[in-house]
């Protein structure tokens, strides 16, 4: 029998459904610093990423359920390779991309047959200043915040924001920002390089393509002076 | 098929690393041009040395007996350790290797690893035979793919047919109407285990031989200051020469040549 539920119900559900699932999740830290911007990912696993290259000066990182964001990874680097190709490379924005997750998580979200994603993802672009440098927050039902200095998304993010809040400042060196995320994301003792997947966007270097995964002797080294 | 606000649905689905696949089902116009009297770019060469491979390119296209170009680039970087050089058709080589390049790196990202270089100089042969259609109207384009493999730790070169088969080069290689020529000084002065810029010295001599003989190859156009193209792929990546670097080595080759004119002298046995 069908019976009334009011909209405002429905989306409170949906939200509560979602939430859920992304609290199950470890969370990601994404860091405006002077050599660029860091990407610090919970993560015990070396091969299942949660940060990953979109395109020239585009990374993404994410939370939640694996395939979801997974293949939302995956669109958005056809997206970033398509676009670079029918135009130019210059033509690819991290604002485009995040628009296009926003659309896709939004309609989902309000949709009365698919379920919501379980995910909330950070779209980044680095710039030549860091000032000119762009962060976007995208949660699962679409919405879109352009952070300002860092974000993070997770099941603990709130708890984790406050904690880096207290400690930041956006002219950090690379081992200060990395040690700073490694110390919030955990709760009770900070966290060791093999729990962690460290990614950079370059500002300055000679490559195209500025996005580089940090191994664990690094991050070691980075954490440990 | 289903679709979804944000990505065309076809972004979604599961399955294939391969941006060429991506580009065929999303039904974007190929960027091959239609017209077939494009400018025609000509001779590469490539040899290995100690530590990797090294390639050069003229810088001319011409169009029947006009140069259309004296400055056109046919060497490029394939992707942090390997080169594509290609003569032919010159709009569709352009596109062939930006095709090819978007390829590897679309797959790189994609799969989280870098494709071995026997899947690249594959896949390379893969895109050819898409495009022999257009080859058989004309618009041939034939690449010549070199760079370091980590596997097996050693510089590698494969040459191509307009079918798309590929054939791997164990010394020197090279491509093009000079080719011949290049060939013949090449077999002469190269030396597997000789250094980079001695390597480098013998590719400049092959086409300087090419375009002594060749009218579609530029040879070292030392009155425009137009260098060729050379560029080095060993275990510490892809590099291309300064021009500047490469403009010394070719004053050197032209003062000798100044005096000897068929080029380096050797023994006849």
């Amino acid at each position: 029998m069908p019976f009334y539920v009011s909209p405002e119900q429905q989306m409170l559900d949906r939200a509560e459904f979602a939430r859920k699932g992304i609290a199950r999740g470890r969370s990601v830290a994404v860091l405006k610093s002077g050599p660029g911007i860091v990407f610090v990912a919970e993560n015990h696993s070396s091969t299942l990423h949660k940060v990953s290259e979109i395109y020239d000066h585009i990374g993404f990182a994410a939370v939640g359920r694996y395939h979801e964001f997974e293949s939302l990874r995956i669109a958005g680097i056809r997206h970033a390779d398509m676009r670079g190709y029918s135009y130019d490379r210059a033509d690819v924005t991290a604002r485009s991309l995040a628009g296009a997750y926003s659309q896709l998580l939004g309609a989902a979200f309000a949709s009365s047959v698919d379920k919501p994603f379980e995910v909330e993802l950070i779209v980044a672009e680095v710039a030549a200043q860091a000032e000119e440098d762009v962060l976007y927050r995208i949660s699962y039902d679409g919405v879109i915040n352009d952070e300002r200095s860092f974000s993070v998304i997770g099941g603990d993010a709130e708890r984790l924001a406050n904690h880096i809040e207290g400690a930041y400042a956006a002219t950090m060196p690379l081992a200060d920002t990395v040690r700073l995320a490694a110390g919030s994301l955990s709760a009770s003792a900070p966290l060791g390089a093999h729990q962690l997947e460290v990614a950079l966007l370059e500002r300055s270097t000679d490559r195209r393509r500025r996005f580089r995964r940090l191994d664990r002797t690094l991050v070691e080294e980075l954490l440990h002076g | 098929m289903e679709t979804h606000p944000g990505f065309p649905a076809n972004f979604l689905a599961g399955g294939s690393a391969s941006f060429a696949e991506l580009l065929r089902t999303e039904g974007t116009p190929p960027g091959v041009p239609a017209d077939a009297g494009g400018p025609h770019g000509t001779t590469i060469v490539a040899a290995s040395y100690a530590d990797g491979v090294v390639i050069s390119g003229d810088r001319r296209a011409t169009m029947g007996n006009v140069i259309a170009l004296h400055d056109v680039r046919k060497v490029f970087a394939a992707d942090e350790e390997s080169i594509i050089g290609i003569a032919g058709s010159a709009g569709v080589a352009k596109e062939l290797v930006k095709l090819f390049q978007v390829e590897l790196e679309h797959f790189e990202k994609v799969e989280g690893t870098r494709l071995s270089f026997e899947g690249k100089a594959n896949r390379l042969g893969a895109l050819l035979r898409a495009h022999l259609p257009s080859a058989m109207q004309g618009l041939t384009v034939l690449p010549l793919f070199a760079g370091w493999d980590r596997t097996a730790a050693a510089g590698r070169m494969f040459t191509y047919d307009p079918t798309g088969g590929r054939y791997e080069e164990h010394r020197h290689a090279a491509l093009g109407s000079g080719a011949a020529y290049a060939r013949s000084a090449l077999k002469k002065l190269h030396d597997p285990d000789a250094d980079e810029l001695t390597t480098v010295t013998v590719l400049l001599q092959s086409l300087f031989d090419a375009a002594d003989d060749d009218a579609a190859t530029s040879g070292l156009d030392l009155t425009r200051g137009v260098m060729p193209v050379v560029m080095r792929a060993s275990a510490d990546g892809v590099v291309r020469w300064d021009p500047d670097r490469v403009r010394a080595v070719a004053e050197d080759i032209v003062a000798a040549r100044a005096r000897r004119h068929g080029g380096p002298k050797g023994g006849a046995l």
